[in-house]
């Protein structure tokens, strides 16, 4: 059993220098693909509207082509491209499950993607009801009392949730200084702490693989605003402190941030409420399986418990019980703000509804068994070949090591290369940093078991490779478009455009 | 596959959770539903929304209902480029990689610079990005934003950056519904943003911004709608240091507000200090041009606390579609696009101008939307017009009081004569109510 594979069209393995045309270098003057009516009324010329000062001396050198040359230019680029809907795809921390066909249905429907944003609440409501809807079962989820649906990313997600908590600090007159987070977490996570006018503090984890109880209680003191902590961590591992790790920041006065990032293997099982956490953001791209779109858009939603619900960015979703009817509440005066230009990613949250819909509870449950299961499995698998560094059952992904087949001088790009050759998208590599010649393993509930006895048998083969034809692994991969892009020259002599001349 | 890891029952896999912790129910979620009921739950509640395809559309303020030409889903909707993740390995995503790259030419064409990212969330994210760029590139604290800028982009910014030390000065507009900068000093500001054009849809004098700004050593940040591009100067031509969009109008529907795409577009000497992901090219190990991203160390995942922006996922998707669009356009249909606007929106100000009482609340140019000012309330007389078929608006109460007997109305390629002819009459027919 193999994976995919690239479907390579005709001229996309070129020899030509200059390799796969860029659509720039299809253009040829006159030609073209659009079709748009004359102007048709009777308004005065452009020349008499617009002072010439205002007005384009040279148009921008868009490409001019026809319809059919665009249409090929496109079906062949996203020919170079992985995606779930070609195979499997486990990159750890990026849950790349299977997106249901029918959430894009439900989306492209006109009442969802042909409403006006700034449209009156009255001419909205079947929109306002399934947001509703969405955000009650995302609160039920997290054990959380309040969401906002604005945050179009994950790490948006987090700024939102520091800042309330800097304006939950500032309410009890005082905002505080530090943020704490561990040493595997998320590279947003600090950038979102500094964003939010907080300096990160890093705690180390300990033999475990988990947060370094005593090392976080060194650093817990009253200008801590808070912890913020991915459970499951990005080792995979769940936190099995977590109620003395909720005590402690309780109990210096700080709150508890929950990056939801990996929610989708505990979904259904505990819920971050439960542990003590106070705010939660969530990744409906990951957890809810919508379409990650070669790198977004994604949806970030942020439930808080009640005492910090008046902070939340405005405006929020409200129901008049009376009435019947849903709208937004902008009177809001404790709130944060806004964060999005309009009401975030609605698109997303309208798949991710389907997505809930289809799987009811006990489906929502299943999601975390068979992710957890599938992952463990597949360590098993693997593990002779990539061990692990920390012993017992690990959550949704696990991080392996080619730490082994250094001595070969095989790194752990080599196997993510090698593996691509065998038909497979490769884990994430070197993350977290805390693991040497990282591999980070994350299968998904949604692939089968012949794939993951595939993708273990090619990594047990990748192993034995390594070690009696190590440049089959070097030269890795030989199935691609391009092979092994050199990174360091990308900066070095940067090309971020077209020369238009 | 329970045997292989050696246990026995599926709860066992979460042994590390204690007991103590875990649900022991269901979640109170709704039922689940199959796929055929799951459409018809869908159906229902999309039917019970008004939509664009049952409204006639006037409606603007960032959100425009601009033709999406049916090549455009096709290509970019392809699941190639939807389900994927982001390019960390290049050699699986020379398809999103290049397109990113096509993409970023095509901003920096439109807006007259030099290097431009592979998307922010959107319009006011990425005005948002312009400013803090600002803050590092001058080591300053202070900007001046023009009153005309889009409110909800000023609302983010001043959410955005609370946690920073960052003052926020307006610069009023006149009685023409445009920032008179000739006269602004900019000492001490890292930026200067102007809306060109504006949130009124008036054509503000970027160049006299720029001019400001660079005077007191602040960048100019212009924030334009990219869709005018075909008719109107580029923000680099007048001067500005940032340029920063909405690219909704490019090939995005509505969808109520998102997912959009936020367009950020800089001069190469500011390159080091841009957010988010740039793709760049180079060569592979065969000598063959590839793409990849590029400068990471810029970045949350390298840098961490330091990084130029927290953000990570941005809108990859919705800037293929951008892409794709703007390829089916080209530079003519850009400019007739761009021309259609200004002329329809010319003759619609003036037809709707002879409904008694009301009036184009701000004289002089305008690219595609202006402020109609009317006898009575701007959004009572948007829900009103909403019951004779049209939607128009929003009404400006909201955020000017001043001018609570106003509404923005935006005139695309879309809207034909008779849609404008009929609007004058419905609202004649709502005022004589």
């Amino acid at each position: 059993m193999t994976g995919g594979s690239l479907e390579r069209s005709a001229g996309t393995r070129t020899t030509d220098e200059n390799g796969f045309p860029l659509i720039f270098e299809l253009s040829r003057p006159g030609r073209r693909a659009w079709s748009l009516p004359e102007v048709k009324v009777d308004a005065p010329e452009l020349d008499e509207l617009i002072p010439k000062r205002f007005r384009r001396a040279h148009p921008p050198v868009l490409p001019e082509i026809s319809e059919r040359d665009l249409v090929r230019h496109y079906t062949r680029l996203s020919q170079r491209n992985w995606a779930i809907d070609v195979g499997a795809y486990p990159l750890g921390s990026c849950s790349m499950k299977y997106n249901p066909k029918v959430a894009e249905e439900a989306a492209a429907l006109p009442g969802f993607a042909s409403l006006h944003p700034m449209a009156d609440d009255s001419l909205v409501q079947g929109a306002l009801e399934l947001l509703g809807t969405l955000q009650e079962a995302l609160c039920e989820a997290t054990g959380m009392s309040a969401i906002t649906l604005q945050p179009a990313a994950g790490a948006q997600g987090e700024l939102t949730g520091l800042l309330i908590m800097r304006a939950y600090h500032e309410a009890n007159g005082d905002a505080r200084k530090r943020v704490v987070i561990p040493d595997s977490a998320h590279g947003t996570n600090p950038a979102s702490v500094s964003l939010a006018g907080y300096q990160a503090v890093e705690v180390r984890s300990d033999e475990r693989g988990l947060v370094d109880v005593d090392a976080l209680l060194e650093v817990l003191d009253e200008d801590v605003a808070g912890l913020m902590l991915t459970n499951p961590n990005t080792l995979g591992l769940f936190e099995r402190d977590i109620e003395r790790i909720a005590a402690a920041v309780h109990s210096i006065g700080g709150l508890l941030y929950y990056d939801g990032a990996n929610f989708n293997s505990i979904v259904g099982v505990v819920r971050p409420g439960d542990m003590g956490f106070d705010i939660v953001h969530l990744n409906l791209h990951k957890t809810f399986a919508t379409p990650h779109g070669g790198g977004g858009p994604g949806s970030g939603p942020l439930a808080v418990t009640e005492r910090l619900a008046r902070f939340l960015p405005a405006p929020v979703l409200a129901f008049d019980d009376g009435a019947e009817t849903w709208s937004w509440d902008h009177d809001r005066p404790d709130s944060i703000g806004r964060i999005h230009s309009f009401h975030g990613n609605f698109g997303i949250n309208v798949r991710a509804y389907a997505y809930l819909r289809s799987l009811g509870p006990e489906g929502l449950r299943r999601v975390a068994e068979r992710a957890v299961l599938n992952a463990n499995y597949l360590r098993e698998l693997v593990s002779d070949s990539f061990p692990t560094k920390y012993p017992g059952t690990c959550m949704h992904e696990f991080v392996a090591t080619a730490k082994p087949l250094k001595q070969h001088g095989i790194r752990a790009m080599d196997v993510a290369k090698r593996l691509i050759d065998l038909g497979y998208h490769p884990p994430t590599v070197y993350f977290p940093l805390v693991v040497e010649e990282a591999l980070m393993v994350e299968p998904t509930e949604t692939e089968s078991k012949e794939t993951i006895d595939g993708l273990a048998d090619a990594l047990n083969r990748i192993a034995v490779e390594a070690i009696e034809d190590p440049d089959l692994l070097h030269d890795a991969p030989v199935t691609t478009p391009v092979r092994r892009p050199d990174e360091a020259r990308a900066a070095r002599q940067l090309m971020v455009r077209w020369p238009a001349s | 596959m329970l045997e292989t890891i050696g246990l026995e029952r599926i709860e066992d896999l979460f042994e590390p959770i204690a007991e103590s912790l875990r649900l022991d129910r269901a979640l109170d979620v709704p039922v689940a539903l199959d796929e055929v009921e799951l459409l018809d739950h869908v159906g229902a509640l999309s039917r019970r929304s008004r939509s664009a395809g049952e409204l006639v559309c006037f409606a603007g303020g960032g959100s425009y209902d601009h033709h999406l030409p049916p090549v455009v889903k096709a290509l970019a909707g392809r699941a190639e480029f939807a389900t994927s993740y982001t390019p960390y390995q290049p050699e699986l995503s020379q398809g999103v990689l290049q397109a990113v790259y096509e993409f970023q030419t095509l901003v920096c064409e439109l807006y007259g610079m030099e290097v431009a990212n592979a998307s922010l969330y959107d319009g006011a994210n990425a005005l948002v990005e312009a400013v803090t760029l600002s803050m590092r590139s001058t080591k300053r604290a202070k900007v001046l934003v023009g009153a005309t800028v889009h409110p909800s982009y000023l609302a983010v910014l001043k959410t955005y950056t609370s946690g920073l030390d960052l003052a926020i000065e307006m610069v009023g507009a006149g009685d023409d519904g445009v920032v008179d900068w000739s006269e602004v000093d900019a000492g001490g500001a890292a930026a200067v943003v102007c809306g060109y054009p504006n949130f009124f849809g008036r054509i503000e004098d970027l160049g006299a911004a720029s001019e400001v700004a660079h005077a007191a050593g602040a960048l100019s940040v212009a924030v334009t709608d990219p869709t005018a591009m075909g008719v109107l100067a580029s923000p680099g031509d007048l001067g500005a240091d940032v340029a920063v969009g909405e690219g909704q109008g490019l090939g995005n529907p509505m969808s109520y507000g998102g997912p959009y795409v936020g367009l950020f577009a800089t001069k190469l000497e500011f390159v080091r200090q841009v957010p988010g992901r740039i793709a760049g090219e180079t060569v592979d190990a065969d000598g063959r041009r590839a793409y990849v991203l590029t400068l990471q160390a810029r970045e949350q995942h390298i840098r961490r606390a330091k990084a130029t922006s927290n953000v990570c996922t941005n809108q990859t998707l919705m800037a293929i579609f951008a892409a794709v669009y703007l390829g089916w356009l080209g530079p003519e249909g850009l400019a007739r696009l761009g021309q259609i606007c200004v002329r329809r929106s010319a003759f619609a100000a003036r037809r709707l101008s002879e409904v008694p009482g009301c009036e184009v609340a701000f004289a002089g140019p305008h690219f595609k939307e202006f402020v109609l000012r009317t006898p009575t309330e701007g959004a009572a007389l948007a829900r009103a017009l909403a019951e004779r078929g049209y939607l128009v608006g929003p009404g400006l109460g909201r955020w000017f009081p001043e001018h609570a007997n106003s509404l923005l109305v935006a005139v695309t390629e879309r809207r034909t004569e008779e849609d404008i002819t009929g609007l004058a009459e419905a609202i004649e027919k709502e005022l004589a109510g």
